[in-house]
């Protein structure tokens, strides 16, 4: 630490958090120091488990029920908060600290008016002479959050406003009390990527208004190169490497930032090999389907093709649109109106026994590596099971298919014998990906398959399902809410926005020269340009 | 009931994914799992009986409601072995004996064993909340897989026969089956059980519907699984723990009906032995023989509380 | 808002009328007839030989000679202007024992419902906020003993120490106030459990969601989290159990009128059973499913004020 630098506005040292249980006890912050300057911005960045929102939750005296502060110091503005009591801390958190939470749509109590909310702080800090100048207050506070019509927003009820808009308002509560410290847990991680540039623009410009310093945690090596000024890589409880955002994204100096670096799928890499020319296996044309008895068209007028050995990227934001269209193909849902032919069959006229022979050429492997295998069954068990549904071949048979399938996606094979609760979400991806290829499919259909998991894991399973595609001549229709993931596994690409397609073509020519405007919109609100390119001075 | 969330306002985008799963609590990293592919973890039937009977030296109150039970499921089984007398037999001679080394929990106004009579009519009280809970777990599993499971107007149809019983409160429900039966204690346990069924067919109903909308469903569907295959073995197993948890309290619950009913004079006729009968007729001497409804009555809040005990172990404890 | 109440008011009456169906049924299910039954009573419940010629003239002033189905049609007719006939045991109208009994059964329940209100809100908060972590297992423990104890036993205890033992209370009787306190406990126990149980749960289950860590970083301390956010989002799960305990309380003061010799609804019933008075009981079960479905309805209504996210709408 040099002694010149200008007096911190906080400042942890040797910070130590544990989680205990009447089994373990689990050190989840090991010795954490950061000093962070008044008006500054320090992005705390680390995979799940890293200690990153552990540490943020000590710093603001909230960690959750069995975990402690161990050891260590958090002073703000030269006050020691870990020796504080709760009644202390009361005048501390909203007034010196603010707090923007993780999801917004469940950080809003559901029950109350969102002015309400916002006036509650002021209240409890005595901030407004009564409940009437309070209110007032918060509507001022919310048309500054860039929320149109505040005075009408005040009203509603949190359930009726969007994500994005959710986050505004707890900005609003967050900065109600003027605190000196803005902490932002994953501020936008729930939001779709349009949103989060919105989001993290109006934070920045609010912070420097106020001169406010911001604790930015995140779990995208991007966004914080973007936003922070520095930036401090944590791993296992630990701070590995700090420094300015440019320099850590494209000069990492620790093995594990330099891996995390490399994991960040990259958009300037070139895209996956193209198809080989071949007549189209999946065909689909004018696609519709609505719910609500019709009110909203969840899918449009969808049409596509994707040719043998293709892969097809749909990616698109929440509500687009892009996840009932994997359904519909996948059989799980009849669309209302529109064609789907598979290697000449059209679907929709199949009956059961034509549909099940079907099945097996297309196998699904889904979002949630949480929900996606019965908790029940053991790491065979689920993967044997189309291959008992279809009764291919004996016990012995089977016993053989599933080692096989266990060594294919990389799984030891005593992963067999386990159930979901033991595996990461890794490997119950993996898991789900050898049950889809049980059967030797023809078309994967892969609904968000890494959108759950660390860029570390997601790297390792877009390695996978790029060399078993190449291995085994694969087709796949690749959903995914993420543009850069969609250009290392795809050649080709449909941008999809309220139920229709806006745009299609090789990955090469949408993803580099545009041509919708939406398209635009999504790519240039992919985080991590401003870091990448060398900043004047 | 039909008063719905509104939850599909025009300004809503819904979040189609959460890539963080945020909301819930940061939990506390596991040192070494999220390595991929992880390390050797424990894992099998040895580890999760470990785990259970750790669960149980953890809790000594737990440990005490499975011992407690174990006591009485072998009186049940084997009363004899544990009051070796005759609950009928009387002895004018004692007759009204406080609670002693002789008589342990005293004698009735016939000079019967009263400790013996408990150990007895723990045997027909909890006989009866057994078989009253079978018959509602059965008739209530049928009834809320099929609505559950087949939906539309065999939905409608059976949950509307189902709020025909829930809008009758239980022991009047059970009260009326008995008028209609006759009494006596197996008609009292068929009785309890009736009322018992709604309850069971609508956290049945519900499981299956958690789970049909489950993703492993799903992947079943798609890995070309049929529909009674799944409901055996995807749907049945991961709807057994609520169902299981009901089941512990039901148990509680149908003491209570069952020593109700009999205590007001439909269970056992007099002189078998019942736990409720016997807190009706120990009333006569509640001013001079108080162990006459004390013991009867500890002994059923002593099997409901266990079974509270046990089904909110049980609760904790759930696969999900 | 009308409509809404319309159809659930239809919904309740095509209810009540499948549960009043079901009883006429099943009175003709029942093993022996019910004049057998009336003049069985009549002789002292001896089972002594029946007159024929007087049976039958019996069964001709009930109407029982006609056909089932111009039976049930002048069976649900009656019950419409609450008409259920006379009883088997005393002869006397059935809407008039009810009329009679129902005072003292009104009494009874409103009291208990008021004892579990307060206890059961008062166990819940305890067990969330008090602030030593012994206090707050024994305050469960309680609510656990609130719904294991047995009513008719809770009942005599009561008995036995506050009347015989202490001799604050009266112990049998209904007709002073005095004569209210003890039933009413016993009867508020079982329910200000389960209200205790399900709003704690509750309670603990909305103090861990997202919206409590944000009013806490807002500043707010324990009471203001619990009172201004978790409380409201807690209660929806008790109110909707608010139907079924009003039910419960109802069918408990069978037990507890039996035990403290109070003449009320619930007294009534128990004897009706033991007589095997079929008219009365079906009057009661329709008493008892009317009330569901109004209080039922009065619950729906209430959601929108507690939880503003739930918007009324027809099924």
């Amino acid at each position: 630490m040099t002694t010149d630098a200008p007096q911190p506005l906080l400042s942890v040292r040797d910070l130590h958090v544990a989680f205990r249980s009447r089994r373990s006890t689990v050190r989840a912050v090991r010795g954490v120091n950061l000093d962070l300057a008044p008006g500054r911005t320090l992005a705390l960045v680390g995979e799940s488990g890293s200690g990153k929102s552990t540490t943020g939750l000590a710093v603001l005296g909230l960690l959750p029920p069995g975990a402690q502060v161990t050891g260590g110091h958090v002073t703000l503005a030269g006050r020691d908060l870990t020796a504080l009591r709760e009644r202390a801390w009361r005048t501390v958190r909203g007034r010196e600290i603010g707090f923007v939470p993780q999801d917004p749509m469940v950080s809003l109590n559901p029950v109350r008016r969102v002015g309400h909310q916002v006036a509650e702080v002021l209240l409890i800090h005595g901030l407004a002479e009564d409940r009437k100048a309070a209110h007032a207050r918060a509507v001022d506070l919310l048309a500054d959050a860039g929320l149109p019509e505040p005075a009408e927003v005040a009203r509603t009820l949190p359930h009726e406003l969007s994500g994005g808009m959710c986050q505004r308002v707890l900005i609003a509560i967050a900065l109600a009390g003027r605190p000196k410290l803005l902490i932002a847990d994953e501020p936008t991680s729930a939001l779709d990527v349009t949103v989060q540039r919105r989001i993290l623009d109006h934070l920045e410009t609010v912070t420097e208004q106020h001169g406010t310093a911001l604790l930015l945690i995140t779990h995208d090596l991007s966004v914080a190169a973007d936003r922070a000024d520095e930036i401090a890589v944590m791993s296992r409880g630990e701070i590995v490497e700090r420094g300015p955002g440019h320099r850590v994204l494209t000069a990492p100096a620790h093995p594990y930032t330099r891996e995390l670096v490399a994991a960040v799928p990259d958009m300037t890499a070139a895209p996956a090999a193209p198809a080989p020319a071949g007549p189209p296996l999946l065909e689909v044309r004018g696609l519709r389907r609505s719910f609500d008895g019709g009110r909203t068209a969840a899918v449009d007028g969808v049409g596509f093709t994707l040719a043998a050995g293709g892969s097809l990227g749909i990616v698109g934001e929440s509500g687009s649109g892009k996840s009932t269209t994997a359904q519909l193909v996948l059989r799980l849902d009849r669309p209302d109106a529109g064609t789907i032919t598979f290697d000449g069959h059209d679907l929709g006229s199949l009956g059961p026994a034509a549909l099940r022979r079907l099945r097996r050429d297309i196998q699904p492997v889904f979002q949630d590596p949480y929900g996606s295998l019965d908790p029940r069954f053991t790491v065979a068990q689920s993967i044997a099971e189309p291959l008992r549904a279809y009764r291919t071949t004996g016990r012995r048979g089977r016993q053989r298919r599933v080692a096989e399938l266990l060594d294919l996606v990389r799984l030891p094979a005593t992963a067999a014998g386990r159930r979901p609760a033991e595996l990461s979400g890794g490997q119950r991806q993996r898991v789900s990906i050898a049950r889809a290829l049980a059967l030797t499919p023809r078309l994967l259909v892969l609904d968000e398959p890494v959108s759950a998991l660390d860029v570390s894991v997601q790297a390792s399973v877009l390695d996978l399902l790029a060399e078993l595609r190449a291995g085994f001549g694969l087709s796949y229709l690749f959903i995914s809410h993420d543009l850069a993931v969609v250009r290392q596994v795809c050649d080709r690409v449909a941008v999809m926005r309220r139920g229709r397609i806006v745009e299609t073509g090789p990955v090469a020519r949408v993803f580099d020269h545009p041509g919708h405007p939406y398209t635009q919109e999504l790519l240039s609100a992919i985080p991590g340009r401003r870091a990448r390119t060398p900043q004047p001075g | 009931m039909s008063a719905d969330i509104d939850r599909s306002s025009p300004m809503t985008l819904t979040t189609e994914q959460d890539p963080r799963q945020p909301g819930r609590p940061p939990a506390p990293p596991a040192p070494a799992a999220p390595a991929d592919p992880g390390q050797e973890q424990t894992h099998g039937r040895a580890a999760r009986l470990r785990a259970a009977l750790g669960t149980l030296a953890a809790h000594p109150g737990l440990l005490l409601a499975v011992l407690y039970l174990a006591l009485i499921l072998a009186w049940t089984l084997a009363p004899s072995l544990f009051a070796g007398t005759d609950p009928l037999r009387t002895d004018p001679a004692a007759s009204l004996t406080p609670p002693g080394a002789d008589h342990w929990f005293g004698t009735d106004n016939l000079g019967r064993d009263l400790y013996t009579r408990v150990v007895h009519g723990t045997r027909t009280s909890l006989t009866a909340a057994l078989i009253a809970v079978s018959l509602s777990l059965l008739a209530g599993t049928v009834l809320g897989v099929l609505s559950g499971y087949l939906g539309g107007w065999v939905d409608q149809t059976l949950m509307r026969c189902v709020e025909v019983l829930i809008v009758i409160p239980g022991l009047l429900l059970s009260l009326a089956v008995v008028s209609i039966l006759g009494f006596g204690v197996t008609n009292v346990a068929i009785a309890v059980g009736i009322s018992g069924i709604p309850a069971f067919a609508r956290v049945i109903r519900a499981e299956v519907l958690r789970i049909r909308s489950s993703v492993y469903f799903r992947a079943a569907v798609t890995s070309g699984t049929r529909t009674p295959v799944i409901l055996l073995r995807h749907v049945l197993p991961n709807a057994s723990q609520p169902v299981l948890v009901l089941a512990a309290l039901e148990i509680g619950g149908a003491v209570l009906s069952v020593s109700a009913l009999s205590f007001l004079g439909y269970g056992a006729a007099p002189p078998a032995p019942e736990l409720g009968a016997m807190v009706s007729q120990g009333r006569d001497y509640i001013s001079t023989a108080w162990w006459l409804t004390t013991f009867p009555g500890l002994a059923i809040a002593l099997i409901v509380l266990c079974a509270n005990r046990i089904g909110r172990a049980l609760e904790r404890t759930g696969v999900r | 808002m009308r409509r809404y109440v319309l159809v659930r008011l239809a919904n309740g009456l095509i209810v009540l009328w499948a549960a009043l169906s079901l009883s006429f049924l099943v009175l003709h299910l029942v093993p022996g007839d019910p004049v057998s039954i009336m003049l069985r009573s009549a002789g002292g419940g001896d089972p002594v030989g029946v007159d024929r010629a007087q049976a039958d003239a019996l069964r001709a002033e009930l109407g029982l000679d006609r056909p089932l189905y111009a039976q049930y049609a002048d069976f649900v007719s009656r019950a419409l202007t609450l008409d259920f006939g006379t009883s088997f045991g005393t002869g006397d109208e059935v809407a008039a024992m009810l009329g009679r009994a129902l005072p003292s059964t009104l009494e009874l329940a409103t009291a208990s419902l008021l004892l579990t209100a307060v206890l059961g809100v008062a166990a819940a908060l305890a067990a969330t906020l008090a602030p030593w972590a012994p206090l707050r297992n024994a305050v469960l423990s309680g609510t656990v003993a609130g719904i294991s104890l047995p009513s008719f036993w809770t009942a005599i205890l009561l008995i036995q120490v506050f009347s015989f033992g202490l001799g604050w209370f009266p112990a049998y009787g209904d007709s002073d106030t005095s004569r209210l306190v003890l039933p009413a406990i016993a009867l508020a126990l079982p329910s200000a459990g389960v209200l205790a149980q399900l709003l704690a749960k509750g309670l603990r289950m909305a103090l861990a969601e997202p919206y409590v860590r944000t009013a806490r970083a807002k500043g707010a301390g324990r009471l203001r989290t619990v009172w201004t956010h978790a409380f409201r989002n807690a209660s929806i799960p008790a109110l909707t159990m608010l139907g079924m305990m009003i039910g419960n309380i109802l069918a408990g003061a069978i037990i507890t009128e039996t035990v403290f010799a109070r003449a009320g609804i619930g007294r009534l019933t128990a004897d009706a059973i033991a007589d095997q008075d079929f008219p009365v009981i079906r009057a009661i079960i329709f008493l008892a499913g009317a009330l569901y479905v109004v209080v039922n309805l009065a619950v729906d209504l209430i959601y929108p004020k507690v939880d503003p996210r739930i918007v009324l709408q027809p099924a």
